[in-house]
């Protein structure tokens, strides 16, 4: 038996989602689209599956999410439909009600908050409300585990009873006219297309053009169907998406009048309000933001998660070192061993070494997600990032960037449009991130020792100046239809949930780990091998003679117009794509120098004006392996990813070529 | 009156919701249907979006979007 989650964003929905499935969850995508799915065994349940659809306000086609719950209604036959409203909100949740009443499948409602309700003297009438929407509503509390039984056995009894909901029309009048005609019209054809005429006819009154291919209507039908709607619009006096709109709301009017008495403002919202005095102030609201993320930052990268990381990574390279020693003991083939050690542990251990900035980063995250402040965060940052076609949603991933690209392109999925997300992930790899400052700093003190400060700064606009130029070009090129517009809820706030941040945090690392374990231990091996063979696949000792010190003079000549056509920085940008930081690392056993005296060393390698064009290009070209595997995984294709790789790499040469031929002129 | 021009603390009983497309559909979804009455409450930062308070709860739209919806102020 499959049960299916429905509601509005902010409804309680996750919460709910995770008390009756627990830590059986399986998190996937839904076909065709990069929208997560979640699904679950019912606790208690055997055989009961719960799947998590996406939040969304309404049925409607336009955004990936509408047209995933929507398609997953009507396309995988839940047994039954639990809408989840949140009551503290109940008319604009019920609007979402009615349309998946339509669909005309088994369905119970959730009546979510009831806690809050009655905390404020506020008081629903569930059982007139049952009545009055043909529907069972069942009063619960997610957060407080209320009413979760008698939630679970309405939903089994509705669904294996296949008890439908016992009303379709909400008005009288010219709407109830005009969808009844345009029923009739269309019923064979829903029946073919085994779409709910009922729903159908709802959806062609108010404008539905996807809907009308899906029918495949003929002209005759067409016809039939926009003198039906002309004849609604001339009765009410309104355009027919806005006639449609109205009569919900106004039959939802009417019966929360008969059933529902609340303050105007409850209790969390008058504490809202006033949080967002100083949250959402006209002045204060950017600067208190920044003060957030600078100690969330902090926190990271200088408290919790780096300390951590490099303790992981401490443990990971001891480990590996006592593993060595081992295998050495036991005599194992040298290649062998060294494949171990130097590809697999150094390799994934690396990257393995980044989990605690992730989850740290994804702890905090999550608490401002659910405490409702990223929905403020949006709302005071989204006139900066309008003009390349993002909004403020894409604030916090973008910025997380400067620490890691790897958790910055990971939140981006709290954007709520597909193409926006895409877009936010495209443009995160220009914010320089915390893996590149080793470079930045070998380089600056070997070149430019008196402007040191001034050429990083300059570096990191330098990188946000491309980002903002590229995302202007691509908001330009890509298509704009089905944009979903930039309207969001504010929602009161409320404590996180311990469990829902710590499920987050478990799924991440997993996510992560999982990762880690596939794509990059195969990289890190083939980039191992590179790295230990020459062309004859004799393992060498320097890797000077290896494949990689091959392939780097191959390319150095690409490097050439930018003043490093040599085989050394050509090799360590190479290596650069495993991690970042291995780009000194390299430099300096390539030149045979400690990292300590690399600076010194750079002078025979690169002339000032060439080290610029290096460091331009090291700020801009591909993402590293982990930062790439992740964008595979959220963007949802391996060529989309590539396409990046390419891209990124494209832009760096001609912006590093451009630095170089500038510097040129001033230095010589 | 649109509804960009409405001060901060009025409310207005919205008239007509215009615009086209995706957008018009989302307000309308969101609770933006002639005869409802909107409040607002702030404006972010720099100036946009807007906070609007209506059928009990907070929405944030953008002043674009706000401009083709025609209100009469109470």
């Amino acid at each position: 038996m499959i049960l299916a989650l429905a509601g509005n964003q902010n409804s309680g929905k996750t919460t709910l989602f995770n008390r009756l499935t627990g830590a059986n969850q399986h998190v996937g995508n839904f076909p065709g689209v990069t929208v997560e799915r979640k699904s679950g065994i019912v606790r208690g349940y055997k055989g009961v599956t719960a799947v998590d659809l996406p939040g969304v306000y309404s049925l409607r086609p336009y955004s990936p999410e509408e047209k995933a719950a929507r398609d997953f209604i009507l396309n995988a036959a839940p047994d039954a439909i639990i809408n989840i409203v949140d009551a503290t909100n109940i008319e604009r949740n019920l609007y979402l009600t009615l349309q998946l009443i339509e669909l005309g499948k088994p369905m119970v409602i959730a009546l979510n908050m009831m806690d809050a309700v009655r905390g404020n003297g506020g008081r629903i009438a569930a059982k007139r409300l049952s009545e009055e929407l043909g529907v069972t509503v069942v009063p619960i509390s997610a957060a407080k585990r209320e009413g979760l039984d008698q939630l679970m056995a309405a939903a089994v009894s509705a669904a294996a009873g296949k008890r439908l909901p016992k009303r379709l029309d909400f008005c009288g009048g010219a709407c109830l006219r005009c969808i009844h005609s345009i029923a009739g019209t269309v019923e064979s054809r829903a029946a073919i297309a085994n779409i709910p005429s009922r729903f159908a006819a709802a959806r062609l009154a108010e404008g539905d053009g996807p809907m009308e291919k899906a029918l495949a209507l003929n002209a005759g039908e067409l016809g039939a169907v926009s003198r039906a709607a002309a004849l609604m619009e001339h009765e009410t006096g309104l355009d027919r998406s806005a006639a449609l709109a109205d009569m919900r709301y106004s039959f939802i009017e009417e019966i929360c009048a008969r059933t529902v008495k609340k303050p105007v403002y409850s209790k969390g919202q008058e504490r809202s309000i006033r949080a967002d005095r100083l949250l959402t102030h006209k002045i204060l609201a950017l600067p208190v933001f920044f003060i957030i993320m600078f100690f969330v930052f902090f926190m990271t990268f200088a408290v919790i998660g780096v300390p951590l990381s490099n303790l992981l990574g401490g443990g990971i390279s001891a480990l590996a070192l006592g593993i060595d020693r081992a295998l050495a003991d036991f005599g194992l083939n040298p290649a062998l061993r060294s494949l171990l050690t130097d590809g697999v542990f150094s390799g994934v251990g690396t990257v393995l070494g980044f989990l605690p900035v992730v989850l740290t980063l994804f702890f905090f995250l999550s608490v401002m997600e659910d405490s409702g402040y990223m929905a403020r965060v949006a709302f005071v940052t989204d006139k900066l990032l309008r003009g390349i076609g993002l909004s403020g949603r894409s604030f916090v991933p973008m910025l997380i960037g400067f620490g890691c690209t790897v958790p910055a392109v990971m939140a981006a999925r709290t954007i709520p449009t597909e193409r926006e997300r895409k877009m936010a992930i495209l443009l995160t790899p220009f914010m320089s991130c915390s893996a590149k400052l080793p470079i930045y700093a070998v380089f600056t003190a070997a070149f430019f020792r008196q402007n040191r400060a001034a050429v990083m700064i300059l570096l990191y606009i330098f990188g946000m100046a491309a980002g903002l130029l590229c995302g202007a070009a691509l908001n330009k090129f890509t298509p704009r239809e089905n944009l979903s517009p930039f309207m969001i809820e504010l929602p009161g706030y409320r404590m996180p949930s311990v469990k829902s941040v710590l499920m987050l945090m478990r799924d991440k690392a997993w996510d992560f780990i999982r990762r880690a374990c596939t794509v990059i231990l195969l990289a890190s091996v083939v980039i191992w091998f590179l790295g230990s063979f020459n062309y004859q696949f004799v393992m060498v000792e320097d890797s000077a003679f290896s494949l990689l010190g091959t392939l780097g003079r191959f390319i150095a000549p690409l490097f050439a117009p930018l003043g490093f056509g040599e085989w050394r920085a050509a090799t360590a940008l190479i290596t650069g794509f495993a991690a970042k930081e291995a780009v000194v690392s390299t430099l300096a056993v390539l030149t045979g120098n400690a990292v300590s005296a690399l600076p010194d060393a750079l002078g025979g390698i690169f002339t000032p004006p060439a080290a610029l064009g290096f460091l331009v290009f090291t700020l801009l070209y591909t993402p590293c392996i982990a930062a790439v595997a992740a964008m595979r995984r959220e963007l949802g294709s391996a060529v989309s990813a590539a396409r990046v790789v390419l891209l990124q790499c494209v832009i760096a040469w001609a912006a590093a070529f451009i630095v170089y031929r500038i510097a040129m002129m001033f230095f010589v | 009156m649109t509804l960009d021009l409405l001060p901060i603390g009025a409310s207005a009983r919205v008239t007509t919701v215009g615009g086209e497309g995706a957008v018009r559909f989302r307000l309308l979804d969101m609770g933006i249907t002639p005869g409802v009455t909107v409040m607002v409450r702030k404006t972010a930062p720099m100036g946009d979006p807007i906070e609007l308070h209506l059928r009990g709860y907070e929405l944030s739209i953008r002043l674009e979007d706000a401009k083709n919806i025609l209100v009469d102020m109470l």
